[in-house]
């Protein structure tokens, strides 16, 4: 079973429905235990990253989360949920994130300079590591993008995505995964890479 | 690099995908979780959603039909027709939306732009705009196309994206179901003045429509409605002929 974190931060339904559409039995919650009991974890997320990253805090579900990735349990970072796996961010103000990617997230003007933002649409994938839920992808492949933020990765770089400049659209480090786009939202491609995180091992 | 998208609207009243023709009457088109997995499975890069019902029964309806598209469509949704509240955003999204599009509603309360983009993310907030020409200038109007305001077009659109509306939808009174190509001038001058997606709305008749639009405007989207349920070409026709022009496209 996965575990979809509700941590109160955007909407699942499409989330969980991906899931059912491929096979992979979830569970959308925000208790401690159906977490520690799930095979893998997702942590997703849209809005603003201190929101966030204070309402997992206030939860506790931040401590839960970084205990259960220490452990080896595979956990998927999708779009803020993937910001929130590195050091910090620079989205109004400077926040802490879980820590578990070094790198830190910062405007994404500053790579994307004339170009408009949020970087909003279809943008192709580029491929610059072995990365396991990328599984029967091609390069060059398409998923949807919405941020206006972007990592930037001191370790993990997995696949990038071209707009005005290199962008990090995947992170993985061990059972660490993330990626800036919304596969729930990215049609068959984005099936394809949640089935390929579902039927990890 | 990003692509353009291509993005089919449907008008939803009481439950059914429907269209007006020559501004007389609505037809009744076909039934919305069909054609909205039927345009998916065809290639369009995102599906726009008005709910064009006013009754609490059609509402409602309009509320399960979302429901079904989004448990079987993994591709982004946009709903709007009907939003005037926060309350509004909270019900459409918790059926499935991505995005949620505002327009008279906006019009009415401004600060509702600025109030869903703080509460839900600028991603969110699509605001739509009904706009005709008049003179050298550019006129919203609300309430479908119906009343004027005094409201330029260029100034409401900056004023969109400095309340945080994360993208814009340009509808052109003047082509709209004439099909005789989008208003360029229009579209022009609106995207000159804003740093935000836009999605052109309004003429579209024919592929050819679709590869001017994107060669001379810098528009991120382009949407049509008729061309696309009466099949007069196929998505995969205008992104093929797209391609060929040198245009993006998510193939």
């Amino acid at each position: 079973m996965i575990a979809i974190v509700d941590y109160g931060v955007g909407n699942l339904f499409s989330l969980a429905h991906s899931l059912d559409k491929i096979g992979a039995e979830c569970q959308v919650t925000g208790d401690f235990k159906i977490i520690q009991n799930a095979e893998k974890i997702i942590l997703p997320g849209v809005g603003a990253f201190g929101d966030a990253a204070k309402k997992l805090k206030e939860s506790g579900l931040d401590r839960l989360i970084l205990n259960q990735a220490g452990e080896g349990k595979p956990l998927l970072g999708i779009c803020l949920g993937m910001q929130l796996l590195f050091d910090r961010s620079f989205e109004y103000g400077v926040h802490d994130g879980l820590g578990l990617i070094k790198g830190e997230v910062r405007p994404l003007y500053e790579i994307s300079k004339g170009l408009k933002i949020p970087h909003m649409g279809w943008n192709s994938l580029h491929f610059c590591d072995k990365n396991p839920i990328f599984r029967g992808l091609c390069e060059g492949d398409y998923v949807y993008f919405v941020h206006s933020y972007y990592a930037k990765c001191g370790e993990g770089l997995s696949a990038t995505t071209d707009y005005g400049g290199e962008v990090t659209a995947a992170v993985r480090k061990g059972n660490v995964y993330g990626v800036q786009f919304h596969p729930e939202k990215s049609g068959e491609t984005g099936l394809k890479i949640l089935k390929a995180f579902a039927e990890l091992r | 690099m990003l692509a353009k998208r291509i993005i089919p609207c449907l008008d939803v009243k009481d439950g059914r995908v429907v269209k007006g023709k020559n501004f007389v009457g609505l037809q009744d088109v076909d039934d919305p979780i069909k054609l909205a997995s039927f345009y998916s499975e065809c290639g369009a890069d995102e599906l726009v959603f008005y709910d064009i019902t006013a009754s609490a029964e059609g509402r409602a309806l309009f509320c399960e039909v979302l429901k079904g598209v989004a448990s079987k469509v993994f591709i982004p949704l946009t709903v709007g027709g009907g939003i005037n509240t926060l309350d509004d955003f909270d019900r459409v999204l918790k059926c499935g939306a991505d995005k949620v599009s505002v327009n008279s509603g906006a019009i009415a309360n401004p600060d509702l732009i600025k109030n869903a983009a703080e509460k839900y993310g600028n991603q969110c907030v699509v605001l739509s705009m009904d706009v005709k020409k008049e003179g050298n200038c550019y006129k919203v109007y609300s309430k479908g196309g119906r009343i004027r305001t005094d409201i330029d077009a260029v100034e409401w659109a900056i004023f969109g994206q400095n309340s945080g509306a994360g993208e814009i939808v340009l509808n052109s009174i003047d082509t709209d179901g004439v099909k005789n190509g989008f208003d360029l001038p229009m579209l022009e001058a609106v995207c000159n003045a804003v740093n935000i997606p836009v999605i052109a709305s309004g003429g579209a008749g024919s592929i050819s429509h679709f590869v001017e639009l994107f060669k001379s405007v810098n528009a991120d989207a382009g949407l049509g409605a008729s061309v696309f349920h009466y099949r007069q070409f196929s998505i995969k026709e205008l992104k093929n002929e797209l391609k060929k022009n040198g245009i993006e496209v998510r193939l």
